[in-house]
């Protein structure tokens, strides 16, 4: 998956998990808690649906790099560039 | 073949575990010993009609979109829109003592008003004992217990707004007599008078259903008449379960709504663990079907709780049911889109267990008989007269609680001992539900994802 790609499977993940949020204004370089009203088990839900997603699994300690849009997607790219985009 | 995960008890926190774990793509079955789902809040059919067991309302109510609530948290969780509950919310309650009243909405400001009206002195204590129950962390605070009938007394000096606070708070979550923890007090506060009251128009069987049938599309497996007799342990695991029936189920991990002392005496294993109480608590409820909506008969409220002194006494009774304080709820005062077509009055009171259980079939019924009356009566003081417009009674007693929650003595509220962190002696099996502490519809709902969350689906 390309770099766009991800950020689209991440926007799709929160909409799911969010779908009260507004998306659409979402600050890439901003993280996610100062954006979007989300607690702790919501951000375990974005863990737990990419691995069902992507089947990516991300260990715990390096759940900090999920903090904001740009991270994420710097963090899963090099991960991901073997898994196909979901139709 | 064996399941990543079995949940006893397809309750509100059963189910709503089942959901996370099959979301999740875990491999789950519930097994429920009855043969309807629910546990307590659960429902029937008689003479045509459809009828409610359980709790009256849905605490924690927040409108639609509302962020960072109980409520919203769990439909999140759960994946569910809000509309899917369709909850209605609940007109006006009230706290009725003699020659007291205090009126609340899901409005806190006006309880607030009504609490500075009628106890103008208290006003400051008062907005400072409910500053700090507002800052009560009930997740990371579990290991501060103390008594809110003291802890409460330091604050607020009236004794009769103290009774009238303590009252609601108990009948609607307290497993202990006379007293409650402080962090259970402030749970309930919020989640009644800062939060709400809602139900849905076609009663708690409709969240139940929207939660079956998620489960179900998610791949989840629902077992009716299986009640589970034992669970086989081998070197500090639980192995499998057994049936009733002798069927043989194996499991990485069970998850058990059932009560903690119910699910240790399930463990084949002697345990070390001291044996849980497992609460005395116990209410019988009548219930009235009115020939006209209770709002012709001048009577509005959604809740009353009503307390015939200025002392509440919150104890199993030495008799089968104590009608001096009860709680009296209309299904009809919730806030509509249409009337309902049944119009109802539940009343419930404390009621001992021991009591009911002694009586054969015949004196059971003719006690039932004889408690509807004394138990309408009780109410009638409360509210406007009421028994002209009965057209039909039913009543569920401690022996219905039993049997529809498997909670020993009919114990509505479980255990008075609570496992907080859903841990037991064996490594994979998990205390969710009453018994881990949380109590209501969404306190339930909130149980089975959190202890899912936090032990289930790290692995």
């Amino acid at each position: 998956m390309t770099a766009a790609e991800i950020k689209e499977a991440v926007l799709e993940i929160l909409s799911d998990i969010a779908p009260d949020e507004d998306l659409s204004n979402l600050k890439e370089d901003v993280s996610f808690r100062e954006q979007l009203e989300m607690d702790s088990m919501d951000f375990l839900d974005i863990v737990m649906e990419l691995r069902k997603r992507y089947r990516i699994q991300i260990p715990e300690e390096e759940y900090p790099a999920l903090a904001s849009m740009k991270s994420t997607v710097e963090y899963l790219e090099p991960r991901m560039t073997e898994v196909a985009k979901k139709q | 073949m064996t399941y990543d995960a079995i949940i006893i008890g397809a309750g509100m926190s059963g189910l709503a575990a089942g959901i996370r774990l099959a979301h999740f793509e875990r491999k789950v079955c519930i097994l429920e010993r009855h043969s309807v789902i629910g546990g307590l809040n659960s429902f029937y059919r008689r003479g045509g009609r459809n009828l409610d067991v359980g709790l009256h309302a849905l605490t924690n109510y927040a409108p639609t979109g509302a962020k960072n609530r109980p409520l919203s948290r769990i439909m999140r969780q759960l994946r569910l829109a809000w509309e899917e509950f369709s909850l209605a919310p609940q007109v006006g309650s009230a706290i009725r003592f003699p020659g007291a009243e205090l009126n609340f909405t899901n409005d806190y400001k006006l309880f607030e008003s009504e609490v500075h009206r009628r106890f103008p002195r208290e006003k400051d204590n008062f907005a400072r004992l409910v500053g700090e129950l507002c800052d009560y962390d009930h997740i990371d605070q579990p290991s501060v217990r103390h008594s809110a009938k003291e802890h409460v007394a330091e604050r607020v000096k009236d004794p009769l707004l103290r009774e009238m606070l303590f009252c609601p708070l108990m009948f609607y979550g307290s497993a202990h007599e006379h007293d409650m923890d402080f962090g259970q007090f402030s749970i309930l506060f919020r989640s009644i008078f800062l939060e709400g009251l809602a139900r849905p128009f076609a009663g708690v069987r409709l969240i139940l259903k929207r939660l079956v049938d998620k489960f179900k599309n998610l791949g989840g497996e629902l077992r009716l008449r299986a009640g589970v007799s034992r669970i086989a342990v081998k070197d500090g695991a639980a192995t499998k379960v057994v049936l009733d029936d002798g069927v043989e189920l194996e499991a990485k991990n069970v998850l058990s709504s059932a009560g903690w002392p119910e699910t240790l005496r399930m463990c084949a294993e002697p345990s070390s663990e001291r044996a849980a109480d497992p609460g005395r608590l116990t209410f019988v409820e009548s219930i009235a079907i009115l020939d006209s909506p209770p709002e012709k008969l001048g009577h509005d409220k959604t809740i009353v709780f009503f307390n015939d002194s200025e002392k509440f006494h919150y104890a199993a009774p030495e008799e089968a049911a104590d009608v001096r304080s009860g709680v009296i709820c209309s299904p009809n005062n919730f806030d509509y889109d249409e009337p309902m077509p049944e119009n109802v009055l539940r009343i419930s009171t404390l009621a001992n267990y021991a009591r009911w259980a002694e009586l054969d079939e015949v004196e059971y019924r003719l006690a039932k008989l004889r408690w509807f009356d004394r138990a309408a009566a009780a109410a009638a003081r409360f509210m406007p007269e009421f028994r002209h417009a009965v057209i039909d009674t039913d009543m569920f007693t401690p022996l219905t609680i039993h049997r529809y929650t498997g909670h020993e003595g009919g114990a509505v509220y479980g255990s008075t001992q609570k496992r907080y962190d859903g841990t037991t002696h064996l490594k994979n099996l998990f205390i969710c539900g009453n018994d881990q502490g949380l109590v209501g519809i969404v306190g339930a709902i909130l149980s089975g994802i959190g202890i899912v969350n936090k032990y289930l689906l790290k692995e």
